[in-house]
């Protein structure tokens, strides 16, 4: 499987996503923001950092780069698109996934451990986990997702909503959200679920001695999806 | 304008250091010269009261490859790779502007550490603020916190320790000290040293701005009531431009483009410039007009003296130009030819065509002054007036909940939850244990770090107090398992110009650089920042060490988290009952006279030595230092973190159990062992003569004395947590 992260000035999660995917058995391409062709991939991944020193609004000039513009064609084509925390927000000013990332309701930037429930297995994703609650790490000052009460609806009726904020048992009440985010939501498809973002960092799930290990449960088997 | 005594004065400088300038150049300077004069001869960049004592420390070991005198030490971890680290001083500006002083404070301690070629891998800082009462002190807090996290998260730099306390003699002196660790090849380091003639001088990074201007002299100077007209002096940081030099000066060293490679940090281009001449034993020549400037009609006495940030000044071999700026172009930052080498010793600064400057090196440096202050010597303190009956009557776990909710005891979640401790994915400790652990990324090796200060020691005796901060932090690395190699200092004091204060200093000196020779943990690099006081109320004496240690395979490391019940918990280390200058003595009975616990350096390295090779043997859980708030505080906290209790079996000793278990007895570990490997671990302990008490056995949920002295840990973790919470949410 070939996978390419995309580099903007200002990504800082990008080396960290190139050791998990290829610990996870993909073939990884560092991609410069500033090149125009996407290499053959079969998974592109947007990384977490502050692009553009996170200035005008976190991920809106990202979202103009150069490469970009492949990126969305690769996405618009079915291309499996992946955004983690500044990738989210990246997606988020491209459009390709609805609603926006505001800062955080205690204005803190916020560095933890937190569980995540999937709410939908029906993509390449999170086909064939077994878990329903996922032990994630978040790492972020702008994660508050907030979207139009149409959006909302909408999102909701084509089962756009990916994972919530809740705790150990699964239950996704208030108390469990860490930022504000409307309806507990930690992550977003597009409507035909190729792409995906969210604000948790996975590669930093994938070792006992670091954070903790469901990080590797979920890239384990997005490579075995997409095999 | 034509320079005379008083405008010298106004820099800060002082009538007989002014008349030495005269007699140096042998003319008046102009004002340009007397800018730069007053910038390398001030207290923060010269170093004239500090130098003669500093001299002292040890500074050499096995392991080290770089010690002071470079933008940080280097030492070897091994396999061609080494750690490049350094703490520094941020205090001053972040008293004015805590978010600004604590961004750039971060900043500037990076660069420091890129500037040499190595990755940054690791932050701390050591942080301490007023009363939690004072009107000011909660603001600061915050915007402390937010500065660093920042500046710090958006580097991608994971921040994994640090310390943070609350004393009144900070009320007008808040103290921001940052660390960085980095690692680099040992044959990639770079160095300030510029070499050769007619080589290339380079401008890199951001553009110079207005700010900043005079910010190592405002940082050389007590504060009065004017302290708010000081905020232009403070600098703007800018963390994305940070990360974008830092990947740029990566990317150009991973060649051979580069002589010499110095930051603009405190004094801007003079220091660094000065800096690269004075090592390389040559001259400088810039044109001013070259230098890349965010803001029209600088003059350049302000070019020289801005401390804008995200700056680099190199010396690049001949004919590299071209292949460098290409590097700096795809990066989005300046890049610019400003001068070149020569051979004439001086600094030599030309504008419009018109030399404004002409100095020779030697008497910016080597000439500048270098005083040996008075100072007196302190007195051990009578112990106090505690009497035994009254520590009798005290109710254990009433005293043990007030200490660990104690703002200096406190978990510092809140803060420490503001700072990326992830990013990088190597981090195997996060903050709130002994040290903070970070793999050297993609082998076997860990690094670990911790800082350390105990103001309150220092204060009470100097001497003791300086000796303590180190063993503090050799504790605090063999606690995670690492060896300890060497050691960063940050001497934060009040004024030089007083005896008292002078005193301090020089006696903390004394009792680092003992204790570090005593315990082969040399003192690799390091900062002094001298007059934290406002008006005449200076800070308690408080060097911050920053230790750094070795874990040669990173699955060895321990945490300190009681792991399975019935395992039997030792103390290691000799239990006196120091009750004097405690967090029991000073803040539970209000008794802040008596001298600080003893320290014994044969026990202290013995001791440590002894729990590294029961680490080594795999025969540890466990482990935690003891330090303030004794014993029981010590064991609520592995066990708050491991989520089980403890059951305490009855001292044997004399002394009384209020004194056994809040004595602050230095030298001492808390270890769990499981029941069969507890024979072999005292005859370990007890083949090295070191000595220690069986304190109990690991329960499932609550720290048990006896059947009328008991409580959940539950009710531990509130009293320990909620603190910090409660008050910045008020």
């Amino acid at each position: 499987m070939k996978s390419s992260v995309i580099t903007f000035p200002g990504s800082n999660c990008d080396r960290d996503m190139d050791v998990a995917l290829k610990r996870f058995g993909f073939k990884n391409k560092m991609v410069w923001h500033d090149d125009v062709e996407l290499p053959k991939s079969d998974l592109v991944v947007l990384p977490g950092g502050f692009s553009y020193g996170d200035y005008l609004r976190c991920g809106s000039m990202a979202s103009k780069s150069k490469i970009m513009k492949s990126v969305i064609n690769f996405a618009n084509s079915g291309g499996m698109v992946m955004g983690i925390c500044n990738g989210f927000q990246i997606l988020v000013e491209t459009g390709l996934v609805p609603g926006v990332l505001l800062r955080n309701k205690y204005l803190e930037f916020i560095c933890k451990n937190v569980f995540v429930k999937i709410n939908n297995k029906q993509n390449t994703y999170f086909k064939n986990i077994d878990n329903e609650v996922l032990e994630f790490h978040i790492a972020h000052n702008e994660g508050n997702y907030f979207c139009t009460e149409e959006q909302l609806k909408e999102i909701e009726d084509n089962e756009q909503i990916a994972i919530n904020y809740c705790d150990k048992e699964g239950k996704t009440e208030e108390q469990f959200n860490p930022n504000g985010s409307i309806k507990n939501i930690a992550g977003v498809f597009n409507k035909e679920k190729n792409v995906l973002g969210m604000m948790p960092h996975p590669e930093r799930m994938i070792d006992p001695y670091l954070s903790g290990k469901d990080g590797s449960l979920f890239f384990n088997n997005l490579i075995n999806n997409l095999k | 304008m034509m320079v005379n005594e008083q405008i010298a004065i106004d820099h800060g400088l002082k009538k007989d250091e002014y008349a030495k300038i005269c007699e140096l150049l042998d003319r008046t300077p102009n004002i340009t010269e007397l800018g730069i004069f007053s910038a390398m001869w001030n207290e923060h960049c010269s170093y004239k009261s500090s130098r003669l004592h500093l001299k002292t420390l040890p500074t050499k070991g096995k392991q080290v490859i770089q010690g002071p005198g470079e933008n940080a030490g280097v030492v070897d971890i091994g396999d061609n790779d080494a750690i490049v680290f350094k703490i520094e001083s941020h205090n001053h500006p972040s008293f004015i502007e805590p978010y600004q002083g604590a961004a750039t404070g971060v900043g500037g301690i990076m660069r420091d550490v890129f500037t040499m070629g190595a990755r940054p891998i690791a932050n701390l800082n050591s942080i301490h603020f007023g009363s939690p009462q004072h009107k000011k002190t909660k603001n600061l807090l915050r915007g402390v916190v937010h500065g660093i996290g920042g500046y710090g998260n958006c580097m991608g730099v994971p921040t994994i320790a640090g310390q943070t306390n609350f004393d009144s003699s900070y009320n007008g002196n808040i103290l921001v000290n940052a660390m960085t660790l980095g690692l680099v090849k040992k044959d990639k380091i770079f160095y300030s040293k510029a070499a050769g003639l007619n080589k290339p001088v380079i401008y890199v990074g951001s553009k110079t701005g207005r700010d900043g201007i005079h910010g190592a002299s405002m940082a050389s100077a007590s504060f009065d009531e004017k302290i708010e007209e000081k905020k232009p002096t403070v600098q703007v940081g800018d963390p994305f431009t940070e990360k974008l030099l830092l990947e740029a000066c990566l990317e150009l060293m991973a060649g051979d483009s580069i002589i010499a490679i110095q930051d603009m940090g405190a004094a801007g281009l003079t220091s660094s410039s000065i800096e690269m001449a004075s090592k390389g034993n040559l001259g400088i020549e810039i044109n001013l007009n070259k230098v890349p400037c965010r803001e029209a009609n600088m003059t350049p006495y302000e070019i020289m003296l801005s401390e804008s940030q995200e700056r680099m000044l190199i010396v690049l071999e001949n004919g590299k130009e071209e292949k460098a700026k290409k590097i700096f172009d795809k990066w989005n930052l300046d890049f610019a030819v400003i001068g070149k080498t020569t051979n004439s010793k001086k600094i030599e600064l030309f504008f419009d065509n018109e030399q404004v400057a002409d100095i020779p090196v030697n008497t910016l440096v080597e000439n500048s002054p270098m005083y040996d202050r008075k100072w007196k010597k302190a007195k051990l303190p009578k112990k106090n007036k505690i009497k035994k009956e009254d520590l009798k009557n005290l109710k254990i776990i009433d005293v043990l909940k007030k200490v660990l909710s104690h703002p200096n005891v406190c978990s510092k979640e809140w803060i420490w939850q503001q700072y990326d401790h992830t990013v990088m994915g190597d981090t195997i400790q996060k903050p709130g244990g002994d040290s903070g652990v970070v793999r050297v990324h993609g082998t076997d090796k860990a690094v670990a770090a911790s800082v350390d200060s105990s103001a309150v020691y220092c204060w009470a005796h100097p001497l003791t107090g300086g000796k303590q901060v180190v063993c503090e932090s050799f504790r605090n690395l063999i606690s995670v398992g690492a060896k300890p190699v060497a050691i960063t200092n940050c001497l934060n004091f009040g004024s030089p110009e007083n005896e008292e204060n002078m005193g301090e200093f020089v006696e903390c000196v004394q009792g680092i650089g003992e204790a570090a020779a005593y315990l082969k943990f040399p003192v690799v690099s390091g900062n002094v920042s001298f007059y934290n006081q406002t008006k005449d109320e200076g800070i308690k004496p408080t060097p911050s060490i920053g230790g750094v240690g070795l874990i040669k395979d990173y699955k060895k490391m321990i945490t300190m988290d009681f792991k399975q019940v019935d395992n039997v918990v030792l103390v290691i280390g000799k239990t006196e009952g120091h009750i004097d200058q405690s967090l029991l003595a000073r803040n539970i009975l209000n008794e802040k006279n008596g001298p600080p616990p003893e320290v014994n350096l044969f026990n202290e390295k013995n001791n440590g030595e002894t729990v590294l090779k029961l680490i080594d043997a795999g025969h540890i859980k466990s482990a935690h230092d003891v330090s303030i708030g004794g014993i029981i505080t010590a064991i609520s906290k592995m066990c708050i973190k491991g989520n089980k209790g403890i059951n305490l079996k009855k001292p044997k000793y004399l002394i009384n159990e209020i004194e056994y278990y809040f004595g602050e007895d230095q030298g001492r570990y808390i270890i769990e062992v499981s029941k069969d490997s507890l024979k072999k671990v005292t005859d370990i302990l007890n083949k090295n003569a070191v000595h220690y008490d069986e304190l109990g056995t690991v329960n499932e949920d609550q720290l048990f004395i006896n059947e009328k002295t008991k409580v959940l840990i539950d009710e531990l973790t509130t009293s320990n947590t909620n603190w910090l919470i409660n008050y910045m949410s008020k």
